[in-house]
Formats: structure tokens, C-alpha cells, sequence
């Protein structure tokens, strides 16, 4: 009965600060994502290639988002420039690798480095102004730097777009989908660890201070400027690591790309997943990359041979992105990140919920 | 230096500034009264345009039926908006409602270029439009008619804000909804009554602006380029919004001249507002006309 205790029970109780601190809460949460990463590990051999490209894209968009969660969730600061950030990172490792032969391998977090720089100039505004206005200034950097994508063709090739290598490691290329998911899994492991461990750090706990109050955390002595300006420097960090990856799956990077379409998506992700959540972010880019297949397989479904409809597809993935962003602000504004800490509650407390 | 051009594109400036500033006067006037920051202003000229040209050409309406019920329709559309999309997201944080207005333009450009495809349409002729001779300038009469039109605007705006019992007890709900509501006004009507009136004068700017160039999603943009004209301006001054358009009207005219003459960057023209913008956020925040947020602990 004592162990069936244990396993069994009705809250988290920590005793100490230790304990509170930990990257995962309990350790059926550690056993669970271990086995899950341990799990994707055998994807490749699995699943065919169209369930593959749908897990490499998660895996890239989900860093990203999660990057575009410590700005917005964690720090407060809304960022509407992400996809800018994410193109900016795939040209930047296509252009290191194109010009200087540095191996992919660390041309990806070279371009992560290169993406932060730009970030942290970006960011400067934040450091002045918030809100409302932030939004506005990042919107405008997301057309600035759109614009300056099409324009410096020494760097991405300009409306011709760029070429990027495939990854290559000790002489061996990962060229395929089954080989390249390896790579996306290794970076989404490392960039998530490091996201909930930056969370456990001074600098993680001054972002959040800065969110919730701003001027209190200013009075405990947090340099609200270098926050700011940080997580703007760190969120394109992720978005530069990223779009890097992005970049050599496909191999070619196009300026067209990075639109303020693709911000408004990563903002849908991290909303839909849940601000300030890291899981969240993650649980978000599926819900976002799964939304358009999940349209295409009921157009599909409703008539194949509905040319008008078909036709339409573009459209009607584009409305369901949007809708879900209203539906899910108005119905469940914590996103799918709260919703399953409802669901944990419900069955840790059950059949005794209050 | 050729100065004929550029006397000729600082009046199309001040034209399409004019423009500018009767859109930033809609999307402001959305934000004093509710404080909501519409991203979705460009699909109200859109949406506005789109069905006056529906009206027009697939059900043969003369012009005196159809922009009447275009604008009819818009005020209903306005009104539904506020109701069920933004009222349940009174008090929500600043990110949630600027998120709301952004799905909401994501939705209706996506459904709007489903319904009347991707391409630019022209608008039957209207009006009889011919060059006129301006103390040697080359204008055309429908920009006059447009820039005519907006100066109506602005002057009904005025009036109605100066006169109206609704335009006062909008400025008073604009001033603080508590007093408002302890007055006998009913804040929830002016919200309505405020997107309602945004709707209806974005859409009648959409449909000047459509008769000039055509409709295609290109209009939306014009939602984008209101940003840099309010915050010039100010983000709740509606004298702002009038200044912001006709400086940054000009501003762009002038950027694509200097551009074409000299500096050879290209796409001046769509990006000179976003550098201005930015700069005028380092410096000045809260633009020309705006009140600056003061902050107690």
C-alpha cells in the first residue's frame, strides 16, 4: 500500500527549493520524455517519408517557436519580425558554408550566432519602448529586413534565392529524410534542454520578473534594458538555429519565404501551445504544421474531384490558420499547454477532484 | 535635378496622403474608444471594395444603389465584428487582442481572395475621369474626386465629433469608460458604433481607391502602411492621423525620387515608412499629437 503511495500521488509536494528547481517535474515526466525522444530515435525506419518531412518540419519550426516563446511568453514582449529571423538564419548558414567551406555542422550554430547579432540590433527598441509599440517596431523590422533579403545578393542570392549544402558530418552526407531527421532530433534535444534550463537560470527568472511587473522587477535591481534587448538576442538565436536547419533540408532558400504570413504562424504557435510554456511551444508547431494536412485531407475527403475546391486549398488553409488563432484566444487563451496540465490534474486527483 | 517631377510626386503624395491619414483616422478612432490596435484595418477597404465591385458587375447595380448598401452591409459587418470577435476579449492581455485583429485579417484576406481570386479587377467607369491641367500640373480628376472626398471626411469627422450626442459620448468613453458609464452612456453601443463607422468610412476610402487603381489584395497593405502614419501621429490623435498620412504621403514620394535620382536602392517606395517609423519610435514614441504615457508606482 505504501508503494502504491508513492506512485499515486495527489499533488507535487516540494520540500525544497532543489526540487522545485528541477528541469522536469516528477520523474514519470523525465521517463516519459526520455522514452519519447527514445521512441522518434527509431522513427526513420518506421514511418514512410511523408510522415518524416511533416517530423523534420515540426522539429525546426519548434525551434524556432520556442525561440518566439522566450521573447512573448517568457519576457513579455511581443515580437511580430520572427520569420524574418528564421530566413535570416537559413541564408546565414547557406552563405557561410557557400563562401567560407565551414562545415554545415557549424555553420547551423554559427548562423544562430550571426541571427542573434541582428537580433540584439532589432532589439534595441525594446529596450525603450513595450507593448503596443514594440509590435509595431518589430513589424517594421520584419519588412526592413524582407526587403533586404530581395535586395543584398551577396548574401542571399537575391530574388534568385541561395543554395544550401546538405549536412555533412566526418565526410558523411545526410541527405536523405530518414539521415536529416537524426540532425533536427539532435538540435530540438539540445535547443529544448536548453530552453527549460534557461528557465532555471538568473537571466530566465529576470525575463519572467520583467513580464509579470516590470517596474517591480526594475526596483529589485533587474537592468530592464539588457533583458529586453537579451531576449531578443537569444529568441533569434533559436530562430537562426532554426531556419538554418530549414535551409539545408531543402536546399535552396528563397526570399519569398519569410514573410509576415510565416510571423503570424509562429505567433500562432506559441499562443495555441501556450505563452510561456516550453512544452508549449512544441505542442503549438505541431498543432500548426498538422492544421493545413489535417484541411488538405478533408478537402480531400469532402471531393477529390472538386476542382473549385481544390483550387481553393491555399485559401482554406490560410483561413483555418487564422481561425484557430481567434478560436483559440477567445476559448482557451492559456493554449493546449494548460489544457493538458487540466487533463494531468483531473487524473492525478481523480475519481476525488476537489 | 528634375524639379517638375518631383513638385508632381509631392502632389501625388499629399494626394495619397490624404488617404492615408482618412484610414489612420478609422484606426484610431477604433483605439481611443476601445484601445484595441485593429491590424484588420486594410480588409475593410477590402472587404469595402470588393463589394461595392460585386455589386457593380456581377449584379448590375447602378452606383447609387450599390455603394449605399455596401455601406449598409459594412456597418452590420462592423458592428457583428465588435460583437462576437472583440467584446469577449475585453481585458484580455495587449498580445491577445493584437493577435485577435491579426487572425482576423488573415482570415478575410484568405477568404476574400478565395471568393474573387488574386487579380486586380477594374472598376467600371463610375465617373468621367480626364487629366486636368493644374497650374501646370498633370492631375487626374479622380484623384482629385478621391482627395475631395477624404477632405469631406475629415470635415464630417470633425462635426461629428464637435456636434454629435454619439461623437461626444464616444470622446467621452475615449476620455474614461467609467465616468462614461456613470454619465447614462452605454460603452458597450459606442464600441459597436465606433467599429461600425470604421468600418463603414475604410470602406468607402477602399472604394475611391478602387476606382483609381483597381481592387486587388493589394489594398490590405494599406492597413500595414498605416503604422508609421499614427505613430507620427500619435497613436489617439485625430489630428495626428491627418498630419502622419500627409507626411508620410509625401515622405515616400519623395524617398522614390531621391531613390530613382540618385541612391538607386529600389523599393524605396514601400520602405521609407518603415525606416521612418523605426526612428521615430527611437526617438519620439508617442509621435507628433499623442499623449505620453505616464507611469506611477
Amino acid at each position: 500500500m505504501a508503494s502504491a503511495h508513492s506512485r499515486m500521488r495527489c499533488g507535487e509536494f516540494r520540500t525544497t527549493y532543489q526540487a522545485d528547481m528541477t528541469i522536469f517535474p516528477t520523474p514519470l515526466a523525465r521517463r516519459t520524455a526520455v522514452g519519447s525522444v527514445l521512441l522518434l530515435l527509431a522513427a526513420p525506419a518506421v514511418l514512410d517519408s511523408y510522415l518524416l518531412n511533416l517530423l523534420i518540419q515540426i522539429g525546426y519550426y519548434g525551434i524556432a517557436a520556442l525561440g518566439l516563446n522566450i521573447v512573448v511568453g517568457f519576457t513579455g514582449q511581443i515580437s511580430l519580425g520572427h520569420a524574418a529571423f528564421f530566413g535570416f538564419g537559413a541564408f546565414a548558414s547557406a552563405w557561410l558554408n557557400g563562401t567560407t567551406g565551414i562545415p554545415v555542422f557549424f555553420t547551423i550554430p554559427l548562423a544562430g550566432a550571426m541571427t542573434m547579432a541582428v537580433g540584439l540590433i532589432v532589439g534595441i527598441p525594446a529596450g525603450r519602448i513595450k507593448g503596443l509599440y514594440l509590435a509595431i517596431a518589430t513589424l517594421a523590422s520584419q519588412y526592413i529586413l524582407e526587403d533586404f533579403f530581395a535586395r543584398a545578393e551577396w548574401f542571399t542570392g537575391g530574388s534568385a534565392g541561395a543554395m544550401a549544402n546538405p549536412f555533412t558530418l566526418f565526410g558523411y552526407e545526410f541527405f536523405t529524410d530518414q539521415t536529416y531527421f537524426y540532425v533536427v532530433l539532435f538540435y530540438v534535444v539540445v535547443m529544448y534542454l536548453g530552453g527549460a534550463n534557461l528557465m532555471r537560470t538568473r537571466d530566465g527568472r529576470a525575463f519572467v520578473a520583467v513580464r509579470d511587473h516590470y517596474l517591480s522587477a526594475e526596483i529589485m535591481g533587474i537592468n530592464l534594458t539588457k533583458y529586453r534587448i537579451l531576449s531578443f538576442g537569444i529568441s533569434s538565436f533559436y530562430a537562426g538555429v532554426g531556419g538554418a536547419l530549414f535551409g539545408h533540408y531543402l536546399g535552396f532558400v528563397s526570399a519569398e519565404g519569410f514573410t509576415l504570413l510565416l510571423s503570424i504562424q509562429f505567433i500562432g504557435m506559441v499562443i495555441i501551445g501556450g505563452l510561456g510554456s516550453v512544452m508549449g511551444a512544441m505542442m503549438g508547431t505541431v498543432f500548426m504544421v498538422l492544421l493545413p494536412e489535417v484541411m488538405e485531407f478533408g478537402v480531400h475527403l469532402v471531393g477529390s474531384n472538386n476542382t473549385a475546391l481544390t483550387q481553393a486549398l491555399a485559401y482554406i488553409k490560410e483561413m483555418a490558420i487564422g481561425l484557430a488563432i481567434i478560436l483559440f484566444l477567445i476559448f482557451e487563451p492559456d493554449g493546449l499547454a494548460h489544457r493538458w496540465r487540466m487533463i494531468k490534474n483531473y487524473w492525478k486527483l481523480y475519481p476525488f477532484s476537489y | 535635378m528634375n524639379f517638375d517631377l518631383l513638385i508632381q510626386l509631392i502632389v501625388n503624395g499629399i494626394i495619397v496622403g490624404t488617404l492615408y491619414g482618412v484610414v489612420a483616422m478609422c484606426f484610431v478612432l477604433i483605439y481611443k474608444s476601445t484601445k484595441i490596435v485593429n491590424f484588420a484595418q486594410g480588409e475593410f477597404l477590402l472587404i469595402g471594395a470588393w463589394t461595392c465591385w460585386a455589386l457593380l458587375v456581377k449584379f448590375e447595380l447602378p452606383f447609387y444603389v450599390s455603394f449605399p448598401l455596401t455601406l449598409a452591409f459594412m456597418v452590420v459587418f462592423g458592428i457583428l465584428l465588435q460583437v462576437v470577435v472583440l467584446r469577449p476579449m475585453i481585458g484580455e492581455p495587449i498580445i491577445s487582442v493584437i493577435m485577435v485583429t491579426i487572425g482576423l485579417s488573415m482570415f478575410f484576406q484568405a477568404l476574400v481572395a478565395w471568393i474573387f481570386g488574386g487579380y486586380t479587377k477594374a472598376y467600371p467607369k463610375v465617373f468621367e475621369t480626364e487629366s486636368v491641367n493644374i497650374l501646370g500640373l498633370q492631375i487626374e480628376s479622380a484623384y482629385i474626386m478621391s482627395m475631395v472626398i477624404s477632405l469631406i471626411i475629415m470635415i464630417g469627422f470633425y462635426y461629428f465629433f464637435k456636434y454629435s450626442r454619439l461623437g461626444l459620448a464616444m470622446r467621452a468613453t475615449a476620455f474614461n469608460q467609467q465616468i462614461a458609464q456613470s454619465l447614462g452612456i452605454s460603452v458597450k453601443h459606442v464600441f459597436a458604433a465606433s467599429w461600425a463607422i470604421s468600418a463603414v468610412v475604410s470602406a468607402l476610402a477602399g472604394v475611391v481607391i478602387g476606382m483609381v487603381n483597381g481592387v486587388s489584395s493589394a489594398l490590405s497593405f494599406i492597413g500595414i502602411k498605416v503604422f508609421p502614419v499614427v505613430i507620427l501621429g500619435g497613436l489617439d490623435s485625430i489630428i495626428g492621423s491627418i498630419a502622419g498620412g500627409l507626411i508620410i504621403g509625401v515622405l515616400e514620394n519623395v524617398a522614390e525620387f531621391f531613390d530613382s535620382q540618385w541612391l538607386h536602392i529600389g523599393n524605396m517606395y514601400n520602405i521609407a515608412p518603415f525606416y521612418a517609423l523605426v526612428i521615430i519610435l527611437m526617438i519620439k514614441p508617442y509621435g507628433l499629437f499623442g499623449t505620453k504615457d505616464i507611469e506611477r508606482i
